[in-house]
This record gives structure tokens, sequence and C-alpha cells, in this order.
């Protein structure tokens, strides 16, 4: 199970990594792991749309579980990766590379500071999967 | 892929007939060419070929009436013959809902006493049998909920309460009804976290869905609370009546203060269940929501003396949120459901009950030192273990179900309730013989023990059935819902 030092991650397991004030947002290992085989994949908002943080942005369906995916950040909708929705297995293969899943330009780079760095997620995970 | 059966397309032969018409008795007409088509593949096969081909599948097929099938939360009791019977008499069967009540009385009667019967059982002041199954009763529940806070000038309650051991179908009825979900946690016992709920608590609250015994088969130890809370902040509480067979006869959701539950009679009262269904779903209220039921409910129009039955009929609630169904429901699962409730009698529900929740806690007995059992407490009428083994670690739940299939045993629900990691939930239901559990019991431990020693075995099961593994990934991605031989040829490549 991978937790990279250079991303921040959620409770709801998405990982940002951050350059400049852009934010590129995804679901993490653990989050793959648990759902097993990711069969669909959707994102439900469009480039230049404004969000707030704790907005939903996207759906998984794994033949396990269906899973909603949240912003942590706000800000606007920059760019969206076309190939995932064909390609869902790309988030079992590849969470934190090929299944980026969008970008936001943020608003309020502050709200990064109430994500998790990888060494709390880690605990995390490990508390839920008791 | 090893076909186990021709489709039927595969099975035809052009040109052999299955049956003969008799001689004309009328004037021989061509049709209209216009009305004449010849791109109709229609298999063609003898009547031998049919019964064959179909008797063939059904011995394939895998029910209550083959096997045990502990399929958590689906309460798949055997369904008693004797429903069948009467659904067949032809006074039910032949009628048609657009005759005159007046000709219908004896489906009227039948209907009206259910509707009684189920209120009592559930302590509710009235019924509507109109929904088509849960999660339809659930969405005629949670509309008859926001209709009343709406008549009452109090709109802008759209918080529905789930706690996140709900059925999914409680999420997708409140989005459904255009109000938002708030997810409750669980505490460490299972139970609805009251701290939480307290937080959530406002006059933006329309309701709460509970569902009692919860999806852990664990009953919510301070329910009193939990809708005492809910109604102090002006909510109403949804009873989702799911796991209703646990309490047939010992407790009332009414009377613990649920404003509203579904029943479903596909479950708790003994109509089959899937494929040969329908399902039913009628709904019970309190006194304050009588007037938003769906309609018509069955009611007497006209009283009864000591010589004449009362006339019944149909009426519309005075607020009624319309109707949900055409015509009354499924009507033949209310004559199934009677049947049974007749059978079993006043005392007899509350022996279902009993007998139910003993048999899923002799199960959890002899299961809890094998598999880790997350919220362990006295179960009602069904638990839910981890599928999961510190000693093998590359076995999952699903393995372990697959590997159940190899002894004959339908699988327990997977993967759900989503707050146990690798889920196995398992219903025994009461119509199963200490005899049955015994080998079921002894199946879980068998491959418990072969998930250390031969894990190959599970991760590879079934070996035994038709069709081995089957690909899920591609079944859920490469839908392939049509099989006439042009789209089969095409699935094939």
């Amino acid at each position: 199970m991978k937790f990279p030092n250079e991303l921040k991650y959620t409770e709801s397991d998405e990982w940002v990594r951050v350059e400049a004030d852009s934010a590129t947002l995804g679901v993490t290992d653990f989050a793959q792991d648990q759902l097993s085989d990711v069969v669909y994949f959707e994102v439900v908002v469009q480039v230049g749309d404004k969000l707030s943080k704790g907005d939903a942005v996207g759906i998984l369906e794994s033949v396990k579980a269906a899973a909603d995916l949240y912003s942590p950040v706000s800000g606007e909708v920059t760019e969206i990766n076309d190939a995932l929705p064909d390609n869902p297995e790309l988030v079992n293969s590849d969470p934190y590379g090929m299944a980026w899943m969008l970008r936001i330009q943020m608003s309020d780079p502050a709200e990064l500071e109430q994500m998790m760095d990888a060494g709390a997620y880690q605990q995390n995970t490990e508390e839920r999967s008791g | 892929m090893n076909r186990v059966e021709p489709n039927v397309y595969e099975l035809s032969t052009p040109g052999r007939p299955s049956h003969r018409f008799p001689d004309l008795d009328v004037p021989f007409a061509e049709l209209p060419d216009k009305m004449l088509r010849d791109h109709l593949e229609l298999p063609e096969l003898s009547e031998l070929e049919v019964t064959r081909h179909f008797v063939r599948l059904s011995q394939l097929n895998f029910g209550i009436d083959t096997a045990f099938y502990p399929l958590g939360s689906c309460t798949m009791k055997y369904n008693p013959k004797v429903n069948e019977d009467a659904a067949r008499l032809p006074g039910f069967a032949h009628t048609h809902p657009l005759q005159d009540t007046k000709v219908l009385q004896g489906n009227l009667a039948l209907m009206y006493t259910l509707q009684e019967w189920l209120a009592e059982i559930g302590g509710f002041a009235g019924v509507s049998l109109q929904p088509a199954a849960g999660a339809h009763g659930e969405l005629t529940g949670i509309l008859i909920l926001r209709a009343y806070h709406q008549d009452r000038g109090d709109p802008d309650r759209k918080k529905i309460l789930v706690p996140d051991s709900a059925h999914g179908t409680n999420p997708a009825t409140t989005t459904m009804s255009g109000l938002s979900v708030i997810e409750l946690p669980s505490d460490k016992r299972g139970n609805v976290d009251l701290e939480a709920l307290r937080t959530e608590c406002d006059d933006t609250v329309a309701g709460l869905m509970l569902t009692n015994p919860n999806t852990l088969g664990l009953f919510e130890e301070h329910v009193e609370e939990v809708i005492k809370l809910v109604h102090d902040c002006g909510g109403l509480v949804y009873g989702d009546g799911a796991n209703m067979n646990a309490l047939l006869g010992v407790i009332r959701p009414g009377d613990l203060g649920f404003d509203v539950l579904h029943y479903n009679l596909h479950k708790t009262f003994s109509t089959p269940h899937g494929g040969g269904g329908p399902g039913s779903g009628p709904l019970g209220v309190s006194e304050a929501l009588l007037d938003y039921l769906p309609g018509p409910i069955v009611d007497t129009v006209e009283p009864g003396d000591d010589d004449l039955p009362p006339l019944y009929g149909l009426v519309m609630p005075k607020k009624t949120i319309g109707r949900v169904k055409a015509f009354h429901g499924h009507f033949g699962m209310h004559v199934r459901a009677f049947t049974y409730i007749r059978s079993y009698g006043k005392s007899g529900m509350r022996d279902i009950a009993d007998h139910a929740v003993l048999n899923a806690n002799y199960l959890l007995a002899a299961l809890r030192d094998t598999y880790h059992v997350p919220f362990d407490r006295t179960c009602m009428h069904e638990f839910v273990l981890e599928g999961r083994f510190e000693k093998a670690p590359g076995v999952h739940a699903l393995d372990v179900s697959k590997r159940l299939m190899d002894w004959g045993f339908h699988p327990p629900t997977n993967y759900f309730p989503l707050i146990v990691q690798e889920a196995l939930m398992i219903e025994p239901t009461e119509t199963e013989s200490k005899a049955t559990l015994d080998a079921f019991i002894e199946a879980m431990k068998s491959i418990a023990q072969e998930a250390e020693d031969h894990p190959e075995q599970l991760q590879t099961a079934p070996h035994t059935t038709a069709f081995g593994r089957l690909d899920e990934v591609q079944a859920a991605k490469e839908l392939v819902l049509c099989c006439r031989p042009a789209e089969l040829s095409t699935a094939e490549t």
C-alpha cells in the first residue's frame, strides 16, 4: 500500500497534489484496494465550475460498492481526465498517476491545512481496517 | 465459455413445427401486405424440445426450494405452498381490477383484512397496500413525510438523517424525494451514535430513517431515545421494515414511536422473493399521517350487520399523496401474505420471530470463535462476520462465499453493511432445521481451515457448479442482456 509523502489526504480517501495554487485530485491506493475492481467512473462537474469545499465531484463504482468523491478544496475546475471514464481500471493500477481525476485552481489554499499528511493518513487507514 | 445449455435460438431447426392450428372455422383471408414481417427470428422447436430445454434451465436454478439460502437482510424464508393454492383460487385469480367493486367484494374484504392485520402487527393507525416492493414503500413513506411538513407550513425541512449501517436504498430514496442525506455514524456497539444525532437535530430535519434491528442484526439499544430526539426537533421517524421478521409479535414499531414503516411481504410474510416475485411493500402510518396515505385504500362504505357483511369500497384519503401504483398494488402477493398470517395465527407470529432469532444466535455462537465478529453481542435475526483471516491475507469474503457454493449453500450477503471489513451477512430464517444449520456451520469452519491450508481452493471456487468463477468485472463493464444469435456472436468475438 502506497502513501506518497508529497500528497495531502482526506478521511474520505481522496488525495491532492499541489503545484502552486493548482490542486490535482484522485482517490488513494487504500480506497482502490478497499473497493477492489473499479468498473465505472463519472465526473459530475465540468471545466469552469466553481466548487466549494466538500462538493461532490465524481462517482466511482466497483464490483463491491459505489462511492462519491468530494473536493477537499474550493476553487474552479480547470481540467478533467477524459481518459478515465473509458478506463476506470486505471484507478486500480495507477491511483496516484494515470488515474488523476481533475485539477482545481484553488481559491483558498489555506483549506489544505485541514488535510492529513501521509503519516497521519496511513495511521487513519490502519485504524479503519481494524 | 463453457455453455451448459444452448439458447433456444441455437436449438432451432427451420421448419420444425411445435403446434398444429385447428381447422379454420371462418373464411380464409390473407393478412394485408404492410402487416407482414419476415425479420422476426422465432425459434422453431418441437414441444418436447422446448419442454426439455426449459426443464434443464430450471435445474440450473438455485432457490429456497433447492437448498439453504442465508442471504442477509433478504429473509429468504420458505414460501409455503398453501399460499400458492390460495392465490390460484378462481375467485382471486380470474378477477380484474376494472370490474365493479360490487362484484369484487371478496377481494376487497381480503385487502381490508390484510390492511387491518398489518396495522395491528406494526402498531399503526392505517396501512396502504399499494407500494410494489420495499424501496417503493420507502419512497412512498418519505413522500408522505415531506407532504406532512409542507402541509404544516414547514417546507424548509430538507434533511433526512440516515445511519451509516442503512440499506443503500435509504439515501437513494431521500435523494429521489428531493431531500438531502445526512449520514450518522454508528457507535462501538453498532447503535446510532447519540452524540452525532444530537448535533444534527435541528429545525431543518425532516426525519430519520431507521432500520431496527439494523443491518448488523443488532437491536438499536437506545431506540426510544433516538426517536425522542428526532421528534423533539420536529422531525418524523421512518422505519425500514426489512428486518421486521425479528420483531413479529414481540414489539410493535408504532409503539416505539415510529411514524411510518414499510413491510416487505416478500420477506417477512413469505411471498416469493427475487425473480419469482413480484415484491410487495405495504406502508403503515401513525394517526397523524393517515390522511396522506397513497390511495385508493379499502374501507367499509356501508357497515354490515348480523345478516349482511359490510360493503367494501375504494377510497382516497383526504390529503393523499396520490396513486403510487397501477390499480391496487400486487394483489396476488396480498393473497399470499394473508394466507400466511392466517396459517400461523396471532400466537404463531411470535413463534416466527423467536425461531428466526434463535437460529441466528445458534449460528453466531458456533462461528464466533472461527470468524471475527466486529460488533459481537446477542444478535437478532441475522449477524455479520468478517470474511478475512490473519493467516491467509489473500483470501477475501468473496472467496468464502464462492466456496460455500461447493457445499451446496447459497452465499450470504457480501460486502454489506459497508461499515464492516469483508462483511458476510448471514440470515438463516426460522424455517431451517438444526441439521441444516449444523451442516452450514461445518462448511464455514472447514472453509476457514482451508483458507489457511489451501487458499487457492477458495480463490478459484466454485468448483462443483455448472459455471465456475465468473468474471464480475467484465460482467459489470460489458452488459450483454440480449441473447439472440446475431448479438451472441458479436459478444463472443
